[in-house]
């Protein structure tokens, strides 16, 4: 089990995110963006942040980022692809996962805690969780607001891709309980395969009860059981 | 060379929070027969050996997502 998390200038939470997954026996490590290999890694993950500042639109140029090849190639060979918050955004704007994300819907940042339901089990994010578990993670984001066209968000929902919609505690899935604005509450997505998936919470900042919080376990559990060498 | 003026546009239809917020103060201003708002970008792009098609490309690659937006291309000068 053996993932790298891909640092960009303007990454944040890296190392939470390889501490996180190191409690849960992955061997986690940081890796530049410039690096142009990925050989020896299980599975891949995106963290949050404002990679190269942000310009232009989020995730718009760390997309073109040398270690993102690999990360498309990972993506093409059915290995494990995850992104959180800015890593969400970039893996949509490598249309690795369909739509995009934009300003909130009240202009706001938004950092607190949310709910979410789990929607689908058929992913490499949420493998270990069961559909109507109500998760509660850190929301830390301005452009959270996840869109598609009609057409794409018919069939993101017919093929059952949305992994996590906002709800409210009782994970009732209502306007009042969607944060952001996000088109159908949408929280997380998969590719059609499920080996790509990416949310806006952060998993990692709800891994451990001195967090206040340990709702992102039963994500980063499914992803470390879904690091599984290549050869196996 | 040739200056481009590059204009993009969130697609119809898509949520455009900061123009929805705008379109909100202008009727508060009393401008009630605003019906739209919509925000956008201009982007130059000065090059020595590139055509419309190169801009177009820039675009559907880098500088628009194609995803959420729409892009119109000019020749300034």
């Amino acid at each position: 089990m053996k993932a790298a998390v891909v640092v960009f200038p303007g990454s944040n939470c890296e190392r939470d995110v390889v501490h996180a997954l190191s409690t849960l026996g992955v061997d986690a490590r940081t890796v530049w963006h410039r690096e142009t290999s990925l050989e020896g890694f299980d599975g891949v993950v995106i963290p949050g942040g404002f990679a190269h500042g942000d310009y232009l639109r989020t995730g718009a140029i760390a997309r073109f980022s040398p270690v993102m090849r690999e990360v498309e190639r990972f993506a093409d060979e059915g290995r494990p692809v995850v992104g959180i918050c800015n890593g969400f955004q970039v893996l949509c704007e490598a249309r690795l996962l369909p739509g995009a994300l934009v300003a909130n819907r009240d202009l706001r940042f938004i950092c607190r805690p949310v709910d979410m339901r789990v929607e689908s089990t058929g992913s490499v994010l949420t493998g270990e969780a069961s559909v109507g578990d109500v998760l509660r993670l850190p929301l830390n984001s301005y452009e959270g607001n996840f869109v598609a066209p009609a057409a794409e968000l018919e069939r993101i929902e017919a093929h059952g891709q949305v992994l996590l919609r906002y709800c409210d505690p009782d994970g009732d899935v209502t306007d009042e309980a969607n944060p952001n604005g996000s088109s159908n509450s949408i929280a997380g997505i998969r590719n059609e395969s499920g080996n790509v998936a990416g949310l806006m919470p952060h998993p990692e900042r709800a891994s451990d009860p001195v967090l206040g919080s340990t709702g992102g376990v039963p994500l980063l559990a499914s992803l470390a059981t879904a690091l599984v060498p290549a050869s196996a | 060379m040739t200056k481009y003026r590059i204009d993009i546009r969130r697609k119809h239809g898509l949520a455009d929070p900061e123009g929805a917020t705008t379109a909100r103060a202008l009727h508060d201003l009393g401008y009630s027969g605003v019906v739209d708002v919509s925000f956008g970008r201009v982007i130059f792009v000065d090059t020595d050996d590139g055509d419309a098609s190169d801009v177009a490309a820039m675009c559907e690659q880098l500088l628009a997502n194609p995803v959420i937006e729409e892009y119109a291309i000019e020749v300034v000068e």
